[in-house]
């Protein structure tokens, strides 16, 4: 039991003790400790409000991507009717990399939703603790001697200081979850900043050479190729019975350039 | 006994669920020992399966403290390298 659950339940009952050897009046320790409880419960409040902060805004991220992945795909598909390969395939590269973002903050958004359930959970189980305890305390003042209450109360108290300890160290994995999320958040926000999922028409001035470097990072030449292809196909349909020739022109003539 | 699985709640379990559970807590601080994230894992996820499906779980408004905590399901290898050492979460 030496570990973090070890720890835990040793701060627990410290705690509990320390604030019991302190209480003069077992009636007054009672009340006390149940508005301390009622506090906790509202600190939890705060902490789910701010998980569903933060997965809102990641879903905000996500549905903007969306847009883009939309668009760049319209981009790529009327660039490549107007024969410039090369535009297209700028324009699918960048759909691909909003893509795997989006993804992947969609994944997050999923591990932030659990998180939150588990917290409501946590706090619901918290509230019913924290009632019965408001119960038992009345039955505690009524029946019993003072020396009997403070048994009464330390059995009590360490019920619901575990379930606040544990609600606690729920709280604190969700924190820690959120911050990693906030900061790779942020890195997609930089990135969108930086116009790396802009529609090619907004392409132009100052900022191409962050643009060239971050597609260059990309590793997704076959994926790309893999689209265009299937987007020549799809265009070609249409217009390729008489010109279904036109395409091997090149064929044994002079393909030196 | 009372046993706490962190983050999700109290079971109560008879003695010899409990035997069994210590069985496992060992595996568990034999594979951390070991540095067999593998072991571990599997044998965590045993831990905490026996205990959710032979314990009974407490009300929520029953006030008892726990003999056993258990860490969070999500506990990763390196988390679990500071409670699964020595005895493990139960003595013996």
């Amino acid at each position: 039991m030496a570990g973090l659950a070890g720890r835990m339940s040793t701060t627990i009952k410290a705690k509990v003790s320390s604030f019991l050897d302190r209480a003069e009046d077992p009636q007054e320790t009672l009340d006390y400790s149940y508005q301390r409880q009622l506090e906790s419960l509202q600190n939890v409040k705060k902490g789910i409000a701010d998980v569903v902060t933060s997965k809102k805004r990641l879903q905000m991220q996500a549905e903007r991507l969306e847009q883009s992945v939309v668009k760049l795909d319209g981009q790529a598909r009327a660039a490549l009717n107007a024969g410039n390969e090369e535009l297209a395939r700028t324009a699918l590269e960048r759909k691909q990399l909003a893509q795997n973002e989006m993804q992947s903050l969609d994944g997050q958004v999923g591990e932030l939703e659990e998180q939150q359930q588990k917290l409501t959970d946590n706090e619901k189980k918290l509230r019913q603790k924290i009632e019965a305890f408001k119960t038992k305390k009345e039955v505690i003042k009524a029946q019993y001697s003072a020396a009997e209450a403070q048994v009464k109360i330390s059995e009590a108290a360490t019920g619901v200081g575990e379930e606040m300890a544990d609600i606690g160290l729920a709280m604190q994995r969700a924190e820690d979850k959120t911050e990693q999320m906030k900061a790779r958040a942020g890195a997609v926000e930089e990135l969108e900043a930086s116009g790396t999922f802009d529609d090619l028409t907004q392409i132009g001035g100052g900022g191409g050479d962050d643009i060239d470097r971050q597609l260059a990072e990309l590793s997704t030449g076959q994926g790309v190729d893999d689209e265009l292809a299937k987007m020549r196909a799809e265009l070609g349909s249409g217009s390729a019975e008489g010109e279904g020739e036109s395409k091997q022109l090149g064929k044994g003539e002079g393909s030196s350039t | 006994m009372i046993v706490r699985i962190m983050t999700e709640g109290q079971f109560k379990l008879a003695d010899d669920d409990i035997e069994r559970i210590n069985e496992l807590d060992n595996v568990c601080v034999a594979a951390v020992d070991g540095g067999d994230r593998e072991g571990f894992k599997v044998a965590f996820a045993q831990l905490l399966d026996m205990v959710r499906e032979h314990g009974t779980p407490i009300a929520d408004d029953d006030l008892v403290g726990s003999d056993v905590l258990v860490p969070p399901p999500d506990t990763s290898f390196e988390e679990a390298a500071a409670d699964f050492t020595g005895d493990g979460l139960i003595p013996g």
